[in-house]
Protein backbone atom coordinates (compact mmCIF):
# COMPACT_ATOMS: atom_id res chain seq x y z
CA UNK A 1 0.00 0.00 0.00
CA UNK A 2 1.37 3.58 -0.79
CA UNK A 3 2.22 5.91 1.68
CA UNK A 4 -0.45 8.52 1.03
CA UNK A 5 -2.92 5.93 0.92
CA UNK A 6 -2.08 4.95 4.10
CA UNK A 7 -1.76 8.00 5.75
CA UNK A 8 -4.90 9.45 4.48
CA UNK A 9 -7.66 7.89 6.66
CA UNK A 10 -4.64 7.20 9.61
CA UNK A 11 -6.89 9.30 11.56
CA UNK A 12 -10.62 7.73 11.18
CA UNK A 13 -8.74 3.97 11.64
CA UNK A 14 -6.44 4.60 14.33
CA UNK A 15 -9.33 6.16 16.73
CA UNK A 16 -12.48 5.01 14.74
CA UNK A 17 -13.01 8.50 13.59
CA UNK A 18 -16.57 7.58 11.09
CA UNK A 19 -19.32 10.00 10.04
CA UNK A 20 -22.63 10.45 10.70
CA UNK A 21 -25.68 12.26 8.46
CA UNK A 22 -27.09 15.12 10.80
CA UNK A 23 -30.19 14.84 8.09
CA UNK A 24 -31.16 11.42 8.90
CA UNK A 25 -29.17 10.47 11.99
CA UNK A 26 -27.64 7.51 10.40
CA UNK A 27 -23.73 6.83 11.43
CA UNK A 28 -20.99 5.41 8.42
CA UNK A 29 -17.67 3.18 9.77
CA UNK A 30 -16.34 2.81 7.34
CA UNK A 31 -16.66 6.54 7.02
CA UNK A 32 -18.78 7.72 3.90
CA UNK A 33 -18.39 11.05 2.10
CA UNK A 34 -22.04 10.97 1.21
CA UNK A 35 -25.32 9.81 3.11
CA UNK A 36 -26.53 6.89 0.61
CA UNK A 37 -29.70 7.56 2.21
CA UNK A 38 -30.27 11.48 2.01
CA UNK A 39 -27.86 11.61 -0.83
CA UNK A 40 -27.18 15.66 -1.69
CA UNK A 41 -29.89 16.48 1.10
CA UNK A 42 -27.35 14.72 3.67
CA UNK A 43 -25.19 16.71 5.84
CA UNK A 44 -22.06 14.30 6.57
CA UNK A 45 -20.60 15.58 9.60
CA UNK A 46 -17.31 13.72 11.69
CA UNK A 47 -18.11 11.63 13.84
CA UNK A 48 -15.86 9.53 16.40
CA UNK A 49 -17.33 6.43 17.58
CA UNK A 50 -17.84 4.54 21.32
CA UNK A 51 -16.00 1.18 19.69
CA UNK A 52 -17.99 -0.74 21.80
CA UNK A 53 -20.03 -3.65 19.41
CA UNK A 54 -20.85 -6.80 19.12
CA UNK A 55 -19.57 -10.11 16.70
CA UNK A 56 -22.14 -10.65 13.95
CA UNK A 57 -20.11 -13.21 12.12
CA UNK A 58 -16.65 -14.56 12.15
CA UNK A 59 -13.97 -16.79 10.37
CA UNK A 60 -11.21 -18.30 12.11
CA UNK A 61 -8.36 -17.78 8.37
CA UNK A 62 -5.97 -20.41 7.85
CA UNK A 63 -4.61 -19.46 4.37
CA UNK A 64 -3.86 -15.80 4.58
CA UNK A 65 -3.90 -12.86 2.77
CA UNK A 66 0.13 -12.14 1.57
CA UNK A 67 1.44 -9.87 3.74
CA UNK A 68 -0.51 -11.63 6.57
CA UNK A 69 0.86 -15.37 6.32
CA UNK A 70 2.55 -14.97 9.65
CA UNK A 71 -0.32 -14.45 11.68
CA UNK A 72 -2.37 -17.71 11.03
CA UNK A 73 -4.43 -18.80 11.82
CA UNK A 74 -6.35 -15.36 12.49
CA UNK A 75 -9.93 -14.32 13.09
CA UNK A 76 -11.43 -11.87 11.13
CA UNK A 77 -15.16 -10.91 12.06
CA UNK A 78 -17.57 -8.39 11.18
CA UNK A 79 -18.88 -6.35 14.16
CA UNK A 80 -21.73 -4.17 14.49
CA UNK A 81 -21.15 -1.37 16.21
CA UNK A 82 -23.34 -0.14 19.08
CA UNK A 83 -24.01 3.20 17.13
CA UNK A 84 -25.27 0.70 14.09
CA UNK A 85 -22.81 0.73 11.45
CA UNK A 86 -20.74 -3.08 11.02
CA UNK A 87 -17.02 -3.12 9.85
CA UNK A 88 -14.76 -6.01 9.14
CA UNK A 89 -11.95 -6.16 11.62
CA UNK A 90 -9.72 -9.04 13.07
CA UNK A 91 -10.49 -9.80 16.38
CA UNK A 92 -7.49 -10.90 18.94
CA UNK A 93 -9.38 -13.77 20.96
CA UNK A 94 -8.47 -17.64 21.19
CA UNK A 95 -10.30 -19.60 17.88
CA UNK A 96 -12.11 -21.65 19.89
CA UNK A 97 -13.43 -18.44 22.31
CA UNK A 98 -15.06 -16.49 20.17
CA UNK A 99 -18.87 -17.13 19.52
CA UNK A 100 -21.61 -14.96 17.39
CA UNK A 101 -22.92 -11.92 19.74
CA UNK A 102 -19.70 -11.27 21.80
CA UNK A 103 -19.66 -8.06 22.77
CA UNK A 104 -16.29 -6.74 21.94
CA UNK A 105 -14.06 -3.15 22.30
CA UNK A 106 -11.36 -1.49 20.34
CA UNK A 107 -7.68 -1.67 20.32
CA UNK A 108 -5.14 0.33 18.74
CA UNK A 109 -2.41 -2.32 16.73
CA UNK A 110 -0.25 -3.20 13.73
CA UNK A 111 -2.79 -4.16 10.75
CA UNK A 112 0.49 -4.81 8.44
CA UNK A 113 3.32 -4.44 6.23
CA UNK A 114 4.52 -4.24 2.73
CA UNK A 115 7.73 -6.07 3.69
CA UNK A 116 10.60 -5.07 4.88
CA UNK A 117 11.13 -1.81 3.13
CA UNK A 118 7.58 -0.89 3.12
CA UNK A 119 5.21 1.13 5.47
CA UNK A 120 3.85 -0.28 8.68
CA UNK A 121 -0.01 0.08 8.85
CA UNK A 122 -1.72 0.67 11.69
CA UNK A 123 -5.32 0.46 13.17
CA UNK A 124 -8.08 -0.49 15.02
CA UNK A 125 -8.39 -4.34 15.92
CA UNK A 126 -11.12 -6.10 18.54
CA UNK A 127 -10.79 -7.72 21.69
CA UNK A 128 -13.80 -9.20 23.45
CA UNK A 129 -14.59 -6.39 25.89
CA UNK B 1 -35.83 -3.40 -28.98
CA UNK B 2 -35.35 -6.25 -30.92
CA UNK B 3 -35.43 -9.51 -29.56
CA UNK B 4 -31.67 -11.44 -29.21
CA UNK B 5 -30.48 -14.70 -29.90
CA UNK B 6 -27.37 -16.98 -29.53
CA UNK B 7 -26.13 -18.72 -32.87
CA UNK B 8 -22.99 -19.86 -31.76
CA UNK B 9 -20.54 -20.76 -29.00
CA UNK B 10 -17.48 -22.09 -27.99
CA UNK B 11 -15.54 -22.59 -24.49
CA UNK B 12 -11.86 -23.31 -24.38
CA UNK B 13 -10.37 -26.40 -22.06
CA UNK B 14 -10.08 -24.85 -18.25
CA UNK B 15 -7.24 -25.66 -16.72
CA UNK B 16 -3.37 -24.60 -15.56
CA UNK B 17 -2.47 -23.71 -19.23
CA UNK B 18 1.14 -22.72 -19.09
CA UNK B 19 1.77 -23.31 -22.78
CA UNK B 20 -0.91 -20.82 -23.48
CA UNK B 21 -1.19 -17.05 -23.27
CA UNK B 22 -4.08 -15.26 -22.72
CA UNK B 23 -4.08 -13.99 -26.27
CA UNK B 24 -4.15 -17.51 -27.98
CA UNK B 25 -6.98 -18.58 -25.32
CA UNK B 26 -9.25 -15.76 -26.55
CA UNK B 27 -8.88 -16.22 -30.08
CA UNK B 28 -9.50 -20.26 -29.74
CA UNK B 29 -12.72 -19.37 -28.20
CA UNK B 30 -13.93 -16.43 -30.28
CA UNK B 31 -12.80 -18.56 -33.40
CA UNK B 32 -14.56 -21.66 -32.26
CA UNK B 33 -17.86 -19.64 -31.45
CA UNK B 34 -17.51 -17.86 -35.09
CA UNK B 35 -16.92 -21.24 -36.85
CA UNK B 36 -19.96 -22.73 -34.82
CA UNK B 37 -22.16 -20.15 -35.75
CA UNK B 38 -21.04 -20.12 -39.56
CA UNK B 39 -20.94 -16.11 -39.71
CA UNK B 40 -17.93 -14.69 -41.28
CA UNK B 41 -15.84 -12.49 -39.38
CA UNK B 42 -16.73 -9.80 -41.77
CA UNK B 43 -20.06 -9.70 -40.32
CA UNK B 44 -19.07 -8.64 -37.06
CA UNK B 45 -20.65 -5.26 -35.48
CA UNK B 46 -18.65 -5.28 -32.34
CA UNK B 47 -16.94 -7.19 -29.59
CA UNK B 48 -17.59 -7.03 -25.80
CA UNK B 49 -15.27 -8.90 -23.60
CA UNK B 50 -15.23 -9.63 -19.71
CA UNK B 51 -12.15 -9.81 -18.06
CA UNK B 52 -11.49 -9.03 -14.34
CA UNK B 53 -7.86 -8.39 -13.86
CA UNK B 54 -5.65 -8.76 -17.07
CA UNK B 55 -3.66 -5.89 -15.55
CA UNK B 56 -2.97 -7.67 -12.11
CA UNK B 57 -2.76 -11.34 -13.97
CA UNK B 58 -1.01 -10.91 -17.14
CA UNK B 59 0.12 -6.74 -16.65
CA UNK B 60 -1.98 -6.29 -19.55
CA UNK B 61 -4.85 -3.59 -20.48
CA UNK B 62 -5.93 -2.52 -23.34
CA UNK B 63 -8.08 -6.22 -23.64
CA UNK B 64 -10.54 -4.62 -26.00
CA UNK B 65 -7.86 -3.88 -28.69
CA UNK B 66 -5.42 -6.38 -28.41
CA UNK B 67 -8.17 -8.89 -28.60
CA UNK B 68 -9.73 -7.20 -32.29
CA UNK B 69 -5.86 -7.03 -33.25
CA UNK B 70 -5.23 -11.13 -32.90
CA UNK B 71 -8.32 -12.03 -33.71
CA UNK B 72 -7.43 -9.96 -37.38
CA UNK B 73 -10.36 -7.32 -36.77
CA UNK B 74 -8.23 -4.22 -36.08
CA UNK B 75 -6.38 -4.06 -39.52
CA UNK B 76 -9.01 -2.89 -42.47
CA UNK B 77 -12.22 -3.93 -40.86
CA UNK B 78 -11.39 -2.10 -37.38
CA UNK B 79 -14.20 -3.34 -35.32
CA UNK B 80 -15.40 -1.64 -32.27
CA UNK B 81 -13.92 -4.11 -28.74
CA UNK B 82 -14.56 -3.15 -25.47
CA UNK B 83 -13.64 -4.34 -22.63
CA UNK B 84 -16.26 -5.01 -19.83
CA UNK B 85 -15.62 -5.59 -16.10
CA UNK B 86 -17.08 -6.38 -13.20
CA UNK B 87 -15.13 -8.91 -11.24
CA UNK B 88 -16.10 -12.31 -11.40
CA UNK B 89 -19.18 -10.98 -12.88
CA UNK B 90 -17.13 -9.48 -15.73
CA UNK B 91 -18.43 -12.53 -18.43
CA UNK B 92 -22.24 -12.15 -17.50
CA UNK B 93 -21.61 -8.13 -17.84
CA UNK B 94 -19.93 -8.46 -21.41
CA UNK B 95 -23.22 -10.77 -22.66
CA UNK B 96 -25.45 -7.98 -21.35
CA UNK B 97 -23.39 -5.26 -22.95
CA UNK B 98 -23.61 -7.32 -26.49
CA UNK B 99 -27.36 -8.06 -25.99
CA UNK B 100 -27.72 -4.63 -25.31
CA UNK B 101 -26.05 -3.59 -28.89
CA UNK B 102 -28.05 -6.10 -30.73
CA UNK B 103 -31.26 -5.57 -28.85
CA UNK B 104 -31.11 -1.67 -29.62
CA UNK B 105 -30.41 -1.87 -33.62
CA UNK B 106 -26.88 -0.63 -32.94
CA UNK B 107 -25.23 -4.20 -34.56
CA UNK B 108 -26.12 -6.92 -36.07
CA UNK B 109 -23.74 -9.41 -35.25
CA UNK B 110 -21.88 -9.16 -31.67
CA UNK B 111 -19.51 -10.91 -29.76
CA UNK B 112 -19.75 -11.49 -26.05
CA UNK B 113 -16.47 -13.27 -24.78
CA UNK B 114 -15.18 -13.50 -21.85
CA UNK B 115 -11.48 -14.17 -20.82
CA UNK B 116 -8.71 -14.90 -17.49
CA UNK B 117 -5.12 -16.18 -17.41
CA UNK B 118 -4.43 -16.58 -13.65
CA UNK B 119 -1.46 -19.25 -13.65
CA UNK B 120 1.07 -16.76 -14.89
CA UNK B 121 1.54 -15.50 -11.17
CA UNK B 122 1.88 -17.14 -8.20
CA UNK B 123 -1.40 -18.60 -6.34
CA UNK B 124 -0.75 -16.06 -3.59
CA UNK B 125 -0.52 -13.01 -6.24
CA UNK B 126 -3.76 -14.50 -7.81
CA UNK B 127 -5.38 -14.60 -4.79
CA UNK B 128 -4.29 -10.74 -4.15
CA UNK B 129 -5.48 -9.85 -7.75
CA UNK B 130 -9.14 -11.52 -6.50
CA UNK B 131 -9.18 -9.47 -3.39
CA UNK B 132 -9.68 -6.20 -5.38
CA UNK B 133 -13.25 -7.54 -6.13
CA UNK B 134 -13.91 -6.54 -2.46
CA UNK B 135 -13.17 -3.52 -0.77
CA UNK B 136 -9.23 -3.05 -0.21
CA UNK B 137 -9.13 -0.53 2.20
CA UNK B 138 -11.58 -1.50 4.37
CA UNK B 139 -11.46 -5.37 4.09
CA UNK B 140 -8.50 -6.21 2.24
CA UNK B 141 -6.60 -4.30 4.34
CA UNK B 142 -7.61 -5.68 7.87
CA UNK B 143 -6.55 -9.38 5.95
CA UNK B 144 -9.53 -10.49 4.96
CA UNK B 145 -9.56 -13.13 1.81
CA UNK B 146 -12.32 -14.03 -0.40
CA UNK B 147 -12.72 -17.10 0.91
CA UNK B 148 -12.85 -15.15 4.22
CA UNK B 149 -15.78 -13.46 3.64
CA UNK B 150 -17.51 -16.37 2.23
CA UNK B 151 -16.67 -18.27 5.33
CA UNK B 152 -18.76 -15.70 7.24
CA UNK B 153 -21.25 -15.68 5.31
CA UNK B 154 -21.50 -19.83 5.48
CA UNK B 155 -20.99 -19.30 9.62
CA UNK B 156 -24.19 -17.36 9.44
CA UNK B 157 -26.44 -19.31 7.47
CA UNK B 158 -25.24 -22.56 9.43
CA UNK B 159 -26.45 -20.45 12.86
CA UNK B 160 -29.64 -19.37 11.43
CA UNK B 161 -30.80 -22.01 9.08
CA UNK B 162 -28.94 -25.34 10.10
CA UNK B 163 -26.83 -25.69 7.45
CA UNK B 164 -24.15 -28.15 8.09
CA UNK B 165 -20.83 -29.00 6.49
CA UNK B 166 -22.07 -31.97 4.93
CA UNK B 167 -24.50 -30.38 3.03
CA UNK B 168 -21.79 -27.30 1.67
CA UNK B 169 -19.55 -31.02 0.95
CA UNK B 170 -22.97 -32.40 -1.04
CA UNK B 171 -22.85 -29.18 -3.63
CA UNK B 172 -18.88 -29.82 -4.11
CA UNK B 173 -19.76 -33.35 -4.71
CA UNK B 174 -22.64 -33.15 -7.04
CA UNK B 175 -20.52 -30.50 -9.01
CA UNK B 176 -17.45 -32.51 -8.96
CA UNK B 177 -19.37 -35.39 -10.55
CA UNK B 178 -20.92 -33.65 -13.44
CA UNK B 179 -17.81 -32.29 -14.03
CA UNK B 180 -16.33 -35.52 -14.65
CA UNK B 181 -18.82 -35.59 -17.64
CA UNK B 182 -17.49 -32.46 -19.12
CA UNK B 183 -14.76 -32.39 -21.33
CA UNK B 184 -13.39 -29.13 -20.76
CA UNK B 185 -13.72 -29.03 -16.85
CA UNK B 186 -10.36 -28.52 -14.94
CA UNK B 187 -11.14 -31.04 -12.52
CA UNK B 188 -12.76 -34.10 -14.03
CA UNK B 189 -12.46 -36.33 -10.74
CA UNK B 190 -15.30 -37.36 -8.85
CA UNK B 191 -15.44 -37.31 -5.38
CA UNK B 192 -17.11 -37.93 -1.54
CA UNK B 193 -18.08 -35.78 0.78
CA UNK B 194 -14.92 -37.26 2.87
CA UNK B 195 -12.90 -36.02 0.86
CA UNK B 196 -14.53 -32.56 0.95
CA UNK B 197 -14.25 -32.35 5.10
CA UNK B 198 -10.76 -34.14 5.43
CA UNK B 199 -9.40 -31.60 3.11
CA UNK B 200 -7.31 -28.72 4.39
CA UNK B 201 -9.20 -25.67 6.46
CA UNK B 202 -8.88 -22.30 4.60
CA UNK B 203 -11.20 -20.19 6.48
CA UNK B 204 -13.27 -21.96 9.02
CA UNK B 205 -16.17 -23.65 8.11
CA UNK B 206 -14.67 -23.32 4.68
CA UNK B 207 -12.46 -26.28 3.53
CA UNK B 208 -10.15 -25.84 0.38
CA UNK B 209 -13.07 -28.36 -1.37
CA UNK B 210 -15.56 -25.85 -0.81
CA UNK B 211 -13.78 -23.69 -2.88
CA UNK B 212 -13.38 -23.10 -6.91
CA UNK B 213 -10.06 -22.81 -8.10
CA UNK B 214 -7.73 -20.55 -9.81
CA UNK B 215 -8.05 -21.68 -13.49
CA UNK B 216 -7.27 -20.20 -17.29
CA UNK B 217 -9.94 -20.19 -19.68
CA UNK B 218 -11.99 -18.13 -22.31
CA UNK B 219 -15.77 -18.90 -23.47
CA UNK B 220 -17.18 -16.61 -26.56
CA UNK B 221 -21.01 -16.60 -27.88
CA UNK B 222 -22.28 -15.25 -31.14
CA UNK B 223 -25.53 -12.98 -30.45
CA UNK B 224 -27.91 -11.71 -33.70
CA UNK B 225 -31.30 -10.25 -34.28
CA UNK B 226 -33.62 -13.56 -33.68
CA UNK B 227 -35.14 -12.61 -36.97
CA UNK B 228 -32.09 -13.78 -39.05
CA UNK B 229 -31.30 -16.35 -36.54
CA UNK B 230 -32.60 -18.71 -38.66
CA UNK B 231 -30.46 -17.96 -41.03
CA UNK B 232 -27.18 -18.99 -39.51
CA UNK B 233 -28.19 -21.68 -37.51
CA UNK B 234 -31.25 -24.42 -37.30
CA UNK B 235 -31.15 -24.64 -33.20
CA UNK B 236 -30.69 -20.63 -32.04
CA UNK B 237 -30.98 -19.90 -28.47
CA UNK B 238 -33.54 -16.53 -27.47
CA UNK B 239 -32.08 -14.61 -25.09
CA UNK B 240 -35.37 -14.41 -23.23
CA UNK B 241 -34.70 -12.25 -20.08
CA UNK B 242 -31.67 -9.99 -19.14
CA UNK B 243 -31.18 -8.64 -15.34
CA UNK B 244 -28.49 -7.12 -13.60
CA UNK B 245 -28.40 -5.13 -10.22
CA UNK B 246 -25.90 -4.08 -7.61
CA UNK B 247 -25.13 -4.72 -3.74
CA UNK B 248 -22.96 -2.85 -1.44
CA UNK B 249 -19.12 -3.46 -2.11
CA UNK B 250 -18.30 -4.27 1.35
CA UNK B 251 -20.02 -7.45 2.90
CA UNK B 252 -20.52 -5.64 6.37
CA UNK B 253 -22.95 -2.67 5.06
CA UNK B 254 -25.31 -5.71 3.14
CA UNK B 255 -28.94 -5.77 4.67
CA UNK B 256 -28.21 -9.74 5.48
CA UNK B 257 -25.21 -11.39 5.44
CA UNK B 258 -27.10 -14.23 4.28
CA UNK B 259 -28.89 -13.21 1.45
CA UNK B 260 -27.25 -11.83 -1.87
CA UNK B 261 -29.70 -8.82 -2.78
CA UNK B 262 -27.95 -8.10 -6.00
CA UNK B 263 -28.60 -11.93 -7.13
CA UNK B 264 -32.33 -11.20 -5.91
CA UNK B 265 -33.05 -8.56 -7.72
CA UNK B 266 -31.15 -9.56 -10.51
CA UNK B 267 -33.50 -13.00 -11.20
CA UNK B 268 -36.48 -10.44 -10.20
CA UNK B 269 -35.97 -8.91 -13.58
CA UNK B 270 -35.18 -11.02 -15.73
CA UNK B 271 -38.11 -12.90 -14.76
CA UNK B 272 -40.23 -10.32 -15.28
CA UNK B 273 -38.18 -9.54 -18.51
CA UNK B 274 -39.09 -13.14 -19.33
CA UNK B 275 -42.67 -12.78 -18.26
CA UNK B 276 -41.56 -16.20 -16.05
CA UNK B 277 -41.13 -17.81 -13.17
CA UNK B 278 -38.60 -19.72 -10.98
CA UNK B 279 -41.43 -23.18 -11.95
CA UNK B 280 -40.20 -22.45 -15.83
CA UNK B 281 -36.79 -22.60 -15.14
CA UNK B 282 -35.66 -26.39 -16.39
CA UNK B 283 -31.63 -26.25 -15.20
CA UNK B 284 -29.57 -23.19 -14.06
CA UNK B 285 -25.74 -22.48 -13.75
CA UNK B 286 -24.94 -20.45 -10.28
CA UNK B 287 -22.14 -18.78 -9.26
CA UNK B 288 -20.54 -21.42 -6.89
CA UNK B 289 -17.50 -19.61 -6.28
CA UNK B 290 -17.65 -21.74 -2.68
CA UNK B 291 -20.22 -24.16 -1.94
CA UNK B 292 -21.79 -21.99 -0.13
CA UNK B 293 -22.87 -19.56 -2.80
CA UNK B 294 -24.59 -22.31 -4.49
CA UNK B 295 -26.61 -22.52 -1.72
CA UNK B 296 -27.51 -19.04 -1.29
CA UNK B 297 -28.25 -17.82 -5.38
CA UNK B 298 -30.58 -20.96 -5.32
CA UNK B 299 -32.53 -19.77 -2.23
CA UNK B 300 -32.16 -15.92 -4.05
CA UNK B 301 -33.27 -16.98 -7.23
CA UNK B 302 -36.27 -19.00 -5.74
CA UNK B 303 -35.35 -22.34 -6.14
CA UNK B 304 -35.47 -22.56 -2.58
CA UNK B 305 -37.20 -21.22 0.14
CA UNK B 306 -34.33 -18.67 2.67
CA UNK B 307 -32.85 -21.36 4.79
CA UNK B 308 -33.53 -24.47 2.65
CA UNK B 309 -30.83 -24.69 0.45
CA UNK B 310 -28.67 -26.88 2.02
CA UNK B 311 -31.85 -29.46 2.51
CA UNK B 312 -32.78 -29.18 -1.53
CA UNK B 313 -29.11 -29.97 -2.19
CA UNK B 314 -29.10 -33.03 0.35
CA UNK B 315 -32.25 -34.65 -1.15
CA UNK B 316 -30.76 -34.84 -4.54
CA UNK B 317 -32.97 -32.36 -6.14
CA UNK B 318 -30.11 -30.17 -7.68
CA UNK B 319 -28.49 -33.09 -9.37
CA UNK B 320 -29.06 -34.03 -13.10
CA UNK B 321 -32.26 -35.95 -12.70
CA UNK B 322 -33.61 -34.25 -9.47
CA UNK B 323 -36.21 -31.17 -9.42
CA UNK B 324 -33.88 -28.40 -10.64
CA UNK B 325 -30.45 -29.52 -12.30
CA UNK B 326 -28.19 -27.28 -10.79
CA UNK B 327 -24.56 -26.38 -12.49
CA UNK B 328 -24.58 -29.59 -15.47
CA UNK B 329 -21.07 -28.29 -16.53
CA UNK B 330 -19.46 -28.94 -13.10
CA UNK B 331 -19.81 -25.11 -11.58
CA UNK B 332 -16.88 -23.11 -11.02
CA UNK B 333 -15.72 -25.63 -8.52
CA UNK B 334 -15.26 -28.35 -10.27
CA UNK B 335 -15.32 -27.00 -14.49
CA UNK B 336 -13.07 -23.92 -13.16
CA UNK B 337 -13.36 -20.54 -12.76
CA UNK B 338 -11.53 -18.23 -14.86
CA UNK B 339 -12.58 -14.97 -13.72
CA UNK B 340 -13.44 -12.94 -16.67
CA UNK B 341 -14.78 -15.91 -18.91
CA UNK B 342 -17.02 -17.45 -16.24
CA UNK B 343 -20.18 -15.82 -16.91
CA UNK B 344 -19.65 -16.70 -20.63
CA UNK B 345 -19.13 -20.33 -19.79
CA UNK B 346 -22.47 -20.30 -18.23
CA UNK B 347 -24.16 -19.47 -21.43
CA UNK B 348 -22.40 -21.80 -23.14
CA UNK B 349 -23.39 -24.63 -21.49
CA UNK B 350 -26.86 -23.80 -20.94
CA UNK B 351 -27.05 -23.34 -24.61
CA UNK B 352 -25.58 -26.64 -25.36
CA UNK B 353 -28.11 -28.41 -23.30
CA UNK B 354 -30.75 -26.78 -24.67
CA UNK B 355 -29.85 -27.65 -28.36
CA UNK B 356 -29.61 -31.40 -26.45
CA UNK B 357 -25.88 -31.12 -27.36
CA UNK B 358 -24.72 -31.93 -23.49
CA UNK B 359 -23.88 -35.15 -23.71
CA UNK B 360 -24.03 -37.69 -20.63
CA UNK B 361 -25.03 -34.68 -18.72
CA UNK B 362 -27.87 -33.33 -20.59
CA UNK B 363 -30.87 -32.88 -18.88
CA UNK B 364 -33.60 -34.64 -20.53
CA UNK B 365 -36.62 -32.29 -22.51
CA UNK B 366 -34.27 -28.91 -21.23
CA UNK B 367 -36.69 -26.20 -22.62
CA UNK B 368 -35.41 -23.05 -20.34
CA UNK B 369 -32.15 -22.33 -19.09
CA UNK B 370 -31.13 -19.91 -16.53
CA UNK B 371 -27.26 -18.74 -15.51
CA UNK B 372 -26.15 -16.39 -12.87
CA UNK B 373 -23.37 -14.88 -12.30
CA UNK B 374 -21.76 -12.98 -9.35
CA UNK B 375 -19.12 -10.71 -8.87
CA UNK B 376 -17.26 -9.98 -5.43
CA UNK B 377 -19.07 -11.17 -2.64
CA UNK B 378 -22.83 -10.19 -4.09
CA UNK B 379 -21.83 -6.71 -5.27
CA UNK B 380 -22.94 -7.08 -8.62
CA UNK B 381 -25.17 -9.90 -10.59
CA UNK B 382 -26.24 -10.64 -13.69
CA UNK B 383 -28.93 -12.94 -14.48
CA UNK B 384 -30.37 -14.33 -17.76
CA UNK B 385 -32.92 -16.80 -19.29
CA UNK B 386 -32.53 -18.54 -22.14
CA UNK B 387 -34.73 -20.72 -24.16
CA UNK B 388 -35.51 -22.67 -27.57
CA UNK B 389 -38.46 -20.79 -27.87
CA UNK B 390 -38.90 -17.28 -29.29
Amino acid sequence: MSVARSWRHQVQRYNLIGTSCNSCGKYFYPPRTMCPGCRRDGEIVSYKFKGTGEIVTYTVIHTAAEGFEHQTPYVLGIVKLDEGPSLTSQIIVDPTDIYMGMRVRPVFRKLGDSGEKGIICYGTKFVPE
Amino acid sequence: MRDVAIIGVKTTRFGEMWGRSFRDIIVEAGVGALEDSGVSGDDIGSMFVGNMSGGQFVEQEHIGALIADYSGLSEGFHVPSTRVEAACASGGLALRQGISAVASGQDDIVVAAGVEKMTDVSSGSASTALAAAADREWEGMMGATFPALYAMIARMHMHRYGTTSEQLAQVAVKNHHNGAMNPIAQYRTPITVETVLNSIMVADPLHIFDCSPITDGAAAVILAPADIAHEYTDTPIYIRGSGQASDTLALHDRRDITTLDATVFAARRAFDMAGMTVDDIDLVEVHDCFTIAEICAIEDIGFAAKGEGGKLTEEGETAIGGKIPVNTSGGLKSCGHPVGATGIKQVVEITHQLRGEAGKRQVDGAEVGMAHNVGGSGATAVVHILSRER
